[in-house]
């Protein structure tokens, strides 16, 4: 048996990586979002009350959570057509705000103080399963029809276009899908940590896995795996020996450090 | 008459956030670059402010001149230590985010370590006085607050209009490469427009200390992110885009807070905009050129 503290932090690390794999998703095709803190809110808010309130089993709960969070991420997607770059990254984040601030004021889930007393159902198997099911799916998708037409998309929207890739169809999926991945890992977070309140969804969560992506390298799925693991397990190791005091000013720093070392991302492909 | 003076007090609160998104546009200008630790060079301009007050007694203008001079240190040290190396070996174009994310923690950690976690009041000597203007009531603060930050605006236009650096400016901003092959030293230009953006905000970081009475090692993050929104409703890399959007995101605040429901004050200015960006995806001011980064 693992002591807990080793278990907490691999269900974190593996919370994190289904996250990340959410955000690399519709950044595969060239849509960058610093909002995925707000659809992981979603999902965890809506998981947490279905199990809570109305008693649903877990994994329907958690389900629902992450087609809650796809729901909105397809309306969140439509204007991406439009809205692109830099543009778009702002708009997630204010996307993101909106969120919290919702759930800021929202009576049903306990608006600033939170909800608690949600039961313990992210267990380790449970987390493993999930990251193994992520994994799966986007390996499906690489290689299947969608996944070239990512590519295709993410390479030259015109000439993806001209070919026949429908566009709007892409974009959209894949960023409601994103959203669905990063609902469901809210999901887990929320049947983990058994409180949650809109600070826990802000701006910071998204920046970090939005960090996890870019760190990673934006070349590869396992890219987006490695970064939401350094990401997770480094401020850990930073609270051994004499850095505990000073173990975010050490991440942060190593996150400038790592950078400038290697600019195009740990496992990303110069271009 | 009340909504005119909810709209002097949305100009107040618009116009530090126009000086923090002068800053991102100006940054953004000549490195299409989102500096995400600006937001934090703000804070540590306001806690500096603070120490002077607190440890000279100084008034005001001491106040802003040191926050001013310090916070410009610190964005230009960000520059040469997260953001310059970047660039010169040529990574990701995300990259140099990640790094100014990476920095505004450590600053965060330090402002937490150096100053408390708290927040703290922000005392201002200075005789406070009361004036009328047909129903529209201003406090000195105030007046002091409106004069710096519209002097501010003022004084920035002049610069990149009037003064030979300040073409030098507007021309690196336009292509580094021709103006580099012009003869213009790009990278002082660089330094020089750092010092400036960073300087803005930190004179933004005292006068919001003032007008709320209170600053936090955090509150780096809330005042980035509506500096952000105020630049890109302006347009990115447009410093006029800037200013007008900084002081519109402050009236649909201050309106949303007094007529519809004041907790979702913080949401309000991100309806505004979606809403803008839905049907005008480039900002009010904004060119096409950065539609497609």
């Amino acid at each position: 048996m693992l002591d807990p503290y080793t278990e907490s932090v691999l269900i974190f690390t593996g919370i994190n990586i289904v996250v990340a794999l959410g955000l690399y998703l519709p950044v595969s095709a060239g849509l960058l979002s610093l909002g995925q803190g707000g659809f992981m809110a979603i999902g965890a808010y809506t998981a947490a009350y279905l199990t809570t309130e109305l008693q649903w089993p877990f994994v329907v709960a958690l389900l629902c959570g992450g087609v809650m969070a796809g729901l909105v991420g397809f309306v969140v997607g439509l204007p991406s057509l439009r809205i692109k770059g830099i543009y778009l990254v702002i708009m997630t984040m204010g996307f993101g705000e909106i969120v919290r601030v919702f759930f800021l004021n929202f009576e049903p889930t306990g608006a600033a103080s939170g909800l608690g007393g949600i039961t313990t159902h992210t267990t380790l198997p449970v987390v493993a399963t999930a990251v193994a099911l992520t994994l799966l799916l986007c390996f499906q998708i690489r290689g299947s029809r969608i996944g070239r037409a990512i590519e295709a998309v993410r390479e030259d929207e015109l000439a993806a276009e001209v070919i026949g890739i429908n566009l709007t169809y892409v974009k959209v999926a894949v960023f409601g899908l994103g959203a669905a991945i990063a609902g469901i890992g809210g999901g887990l977070y929320a049947h983990y940590a058994t409180f949650i309140d809109p600070a826990q969804f802000g701006f910071q969560r998204s920046a970090e896995i939005f960090i996890m992506v870019v760190l990673g390298g934006m070349g590869n799925y396992a890219g987006a795996a490695i970064g939401a693991v350094v990401v997770t397990v480094l401020p850990e190791v930073l609270r051994l020996g004499h850095a505990q005091e000073w173990r975010m000013t050490v991440f942060g720093a190593l996150l400038v450090a790592i950078m400038i070392v290697r600019p195009w991302g740990l496992l990303g492909v110069r271009r | 008459m009340v909504l005119i003076q909810q709209i002097v007090n949305g100009v107040m609160l618009g116009a530090s956030y126009s000086l923090i998104a002068i800053g991102y546009t100006l940054v953004f200008g000549v490195l299409h670059l989102v500096h995400l630790a600006h937001g934090e060079v703000f804070m540590i301009g306001a806690f500096i402010g603070l120490q002077v007050v607190l440890l000279t007694g100084g008034g005001v203008t001491a106040a802003i001149s040191a926050a001013a001079a310090s916070a410009a240190l610190v964005g230009v040290l960000v520059y040469l230590v997260a953001i310059k190396p970047i660039r010169a070996r040529k990574g990701h174009f995300l990259a140099p985010m990640i790094s100014t994310i990476g920095a505004g923690l450590v600053l965060q950690e330090l402002a937490t370590r150096f100053f408390g976690g708290e927040q703290v009041g922000f005392p201002v000597q200075m005789d406070s006085h009361i004036w009328h203007l047909g129903g529209v009531t201003l406090t000195s603060v105030q007046l002091v607050i409106l004069a710096v930050s519209l002097g501010l605006m003022l004084a920035l236009h002049l610069f990149v209009t009037l003064t030979r650096v300040g073409m030098a400016m507007r021309a690196t901003a336009e292509s580094m490469v021709i103006s580099n092959t012009l003869g213009i030293r790009s990278e002082r230009i660089i330094i020089l427009t750092f010092a400036i953006a960073s300087g803005l905000a930190g004179v933004a970081g005292v006068l919001v200390g003032m007008s709320f009475n209170s600053i936090s090692p955090y509150m780096g993050v809330d005042m980035g992110i509506k500096g952000l929104a105020a630049m890109l409703l302006g347009g990115l890399g447009n410093v006029y885009g800037a200013m007008l959007g900084g002081l519109v995101i402050g009236i649909v605040e201050v309106i949303s807070v007094a007529y519809l429901a004041s907790s979702y004050r913080d949401a309000f200015a991100f309806f505004v905009i979606i809403a803008v960006l839905l049907f005008r995806p480039r900002g009010i001011f904004g060119s096409t050129d950065h539609v497609e980064a």
